[in-house]
């Protein structure tokens, strides 16, 4: 293998090595300091967010206070920081920064899952299955329905942000309206069952669901660690990416197995939030100026868990459930996502 | 050695490549040229293994580039694409450590340090190396994503219109920073070209596309005609020798450049002593 040697040796007789830097500049090691301190700020903010949920007004029993709360804010947390992680990946993989799986309907798709899965099973069995055993049924199903949907809308060689965005507008209208008519031709019984299922609410969280859906959470968040690095440089797009030896296919199809995963541990738990993720993650790419994703995801990990802790703090506990965490992000995300729209896409 | 076989390639129903076949030497710097819609970017982006082909085959050196693994590839082959819109946030040194991508996988060595210091002294970049890519003016981020190539350090390097967005010194000390990577270091360069002067200039061989078929190739001498030039460009192009440098007036279609008003108003057209059309001088102008 040859190396630049002899063409290094021309730009030093030129002069330039003699004030060469070091390999990390100066500049570079206090930019990468200040990721690091807002890292950290952003860490502390969402304790002080945890404790004050626990703590605020408590009024009766703190032993109850506690339980409740505690569930409350541990699914708040599960959901910011799989909502964080799998948007922020997914927009790499998608290069694009609007697009979020929620956006593509994926939160549709999980409703209509759920839907077929009572429909073919029926409400009774389906709920005399262990939460966890039913979690992981839908989850598994969701899994596979989402590759499918993602390879079909990315194997395609037009790329076209508006028509993708379009697409995933059209898929989740699609899928609401077949969710609809299916728990339209459900027995009673069944379609409680599926209300049940499908809006679930943080205010009477299950306990045990809630462990199987941290845990599930911590495995996905686990499994993008060695895909990090590799989504560094995915992000420079395909052909890039391909042309700098990384397993283009490979990275993408795990990580979109990853997000379809957390992105049904958060459904499962809260039902859709169609805007949160976008809000978190570009709100995350603001923040922490830096391509490498692994500040980038424990970035919007945090930002994800410091919106849903401290929007539920104030809409429950501030506001007095005057509405709802969903509502509010919606309305947020939704004026967000038409604002980013407008300076991306010219019409 | 770069061995493209009967390589076709269509999008749609539109035939982009047919039956393309083409040897590249070893130690070469060869130039594509062709009509933009000829075929060049995607003639480039089969052989970097970014496009697989409906048909046909693609060696580097032992290596079907569509089987052979990514590491091997990329190690061996490096490419840059005629645009690149990366809307990561990078600085330019973030982006240079990329060319180290296929050795180190991202976690970098000293050596790989080195070697991306090396690429961005010889591009000229350290003043900038902490800027993202967006407060770039085009040319100097053409430089930065060229220096990643080089510090891909690999035998092959395919660069699809290195000259985009550079200004007139940027460019000739690309083209000769080209040349001696072509020259001392054996490296095997691939580009494709607008300006067929530079291709001239420059290059070993010239390789002309038309119309998804490589029509003609040779040496400059052999291209640089005025009839091979017609077939190519669709164009008239009359061909001057310049103390053995063959040169394409291709401002003017068809003719030297004449004695246009430019001329009558600089003054009086005068014939040397061996008959040549001499004009004078213009009035000086002051440079500040
Ligand atoms: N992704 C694509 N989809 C459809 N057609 C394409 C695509 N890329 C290139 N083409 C068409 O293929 C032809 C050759 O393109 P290209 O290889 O880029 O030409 P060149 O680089 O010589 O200008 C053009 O007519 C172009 O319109
Ligand atoms: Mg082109």
């Amino acid at each position: 293998m040859t190396t630049l040697q002899s063409l290094r040796e021309r730009a030093s007789a030129r002069g330039q090595s003699a004030t060469r830097p070091a390999h990390t500049s100066a500049e570079e090691a206090r930019r990468r300091r200040r990721i690091t301190v807002t890292l950290g700020i952003l860490a502390v903010l969402c304790l002080a967010g945890i404790i004050a949920y626990l703590t605020y007004d408590v009024r009766g029993s703190w032993d109850y206070a506690m339980d409740l709360r505690g569930r409350q804010v541990g699914s708040l947390v599960v959901v910011g920081a799989a909502v964080g992680a799998s948007s922020l990946v997914f927009q790499t993989i998608a290069g694009s920064r609007i697009l979020t799986p929620s956006v593509m309907g994926f939160d549709a798709l999980y409703l209509l899952v759920q839907t077929i899965v009572v429909f073919f099973f029926g409400g009774t069995a389906f709920m005399m299955m262990g939460v966890g055993e039913r979690f992981l049924l839908n989850t598994v199903v969701l899994t596979v329905f989402g590759l499918l949907l993602f390879r079909w809308l990315f194997g395609r060689n037009s790329r076209n942000l508006l028509v993708l965005v379009l697409v995933g507008i059209v898929i989740g209208s699609l899928f609401g309206s077949l969710t609809s008519l299916a728990s339209r031709v459900l027995s009673p019984d069944d379609f409680l069952t599926l209300q049940d299922v499908m809006f679930a609410s943080f205010n009477t969280v299950d306990g045990a669901l809630l462990w199987v859906a941290a845990a599930v959470c911590a495995v996905g968040v686990v499994a993008l660690v060695p895909l990090l690095r590799y989504l560094d440089v995915v992000d420079l797009g395909h052909d890039n990416a391909v042309a700098l030896g990384a397993p283009y296919h490979r990275v993408v199809t795990l990580t979109l197995a990853v997000v379809t995963v957390l992105v049904a541990v958060s459904t499962a738990l809260v039902g859709p939030m169609l805007f949160l993720g976008l809000i978190v993650a570009n709100l995350a790419r603001q923040i922490i100026p830096t391509h490498r994703h692994t500040e980038l995801v424990l970035g919007s990990m945090l930002v994800g868990v410091l919106c849903t802790v401290g929007g539920q703090f104030v809409v429950g506990h501030l506001m007095d459930n005057g509405t709802t965490l969903s509502v509010v992000v919606n309305l947020v995300g939704g004026i967000y996502f038409i604002l980013l729209l407008m300076r991306t896409v010219k019409l | 050695m770069i061995t493209v076989r009967n390589v076709s390639h269509r999008y749609d129903k539109q035939v982009v490549l047919n039956e393309v076949g083409l040897t590249l030497p070893v130690g070469e710097l060869t130039s594509i040229v062709g009509a933009n819609g000829a075929g060049k970017s995607t003639l480039l982006s089969v052989v970097s293994r970014l496009i697989k082909p409906e048909s046909g085959t693609v060696f580097i050196d032992d290596l079907d580039v569509q089987t052979a693994g990514d590491d091997a590839i990329s190690r061996r082959l490096a490419v840059l694409r005629q645009d690149n819109r990366i809307s990561a946030r990078l600085t330019v040194v973030d982006l240079v450590r990329f060319g180290r991508f296929p050795y180190s996988k991202g976690r970098l060595t000293p050596e790989d340090h080195r070697l991306v210091d090396e690429a961005l002294d010889y591009l000229d970049l350290q003043p900038f190396r902490d800027r993202f890519l967006d407060q770039l003016s085009g040319g100097q981020r053409q430089r930065a994503y060229i220096a990643m190539i080089l510090a891909q350090d690999t035998d092959y390097i395919l660069l699809d219109e290195p000259l985009n967005n550079l200004d007139m010194k940027h460019s000739s000390s690309m083209m000769t920073l080209l040349r001696r990577a072509a020259d001392e270091l054996g490296k095997t360069i691939v580009l494709v070209l607008h300006d067929i002067n530079f291709a001239s200039c420059y290059s070993d061989h010239i390789v002309a596309m038309r119309d998804g078929e490589v029509i003609v190739q040779g040496t400059p001498t052999q291209i640089m005609r005025r009839d091979v030039l017609r077939e190519v460009f669709d164009m008239d192009i009359h061909v001057q020798d310049l103390n053995g440098v063959r040169l394409g007036i291709f401002w003017t279609t068809g003719a030297p450049v004449g004695p246009g008003p430019l001329a009558a108003e600089a003054g009086d057209t005068t014939r040397d002593e061996d008959g040549a059309r001499r004009v004078a001088e213009p009035a000086s102008i002051t440079i500040r």
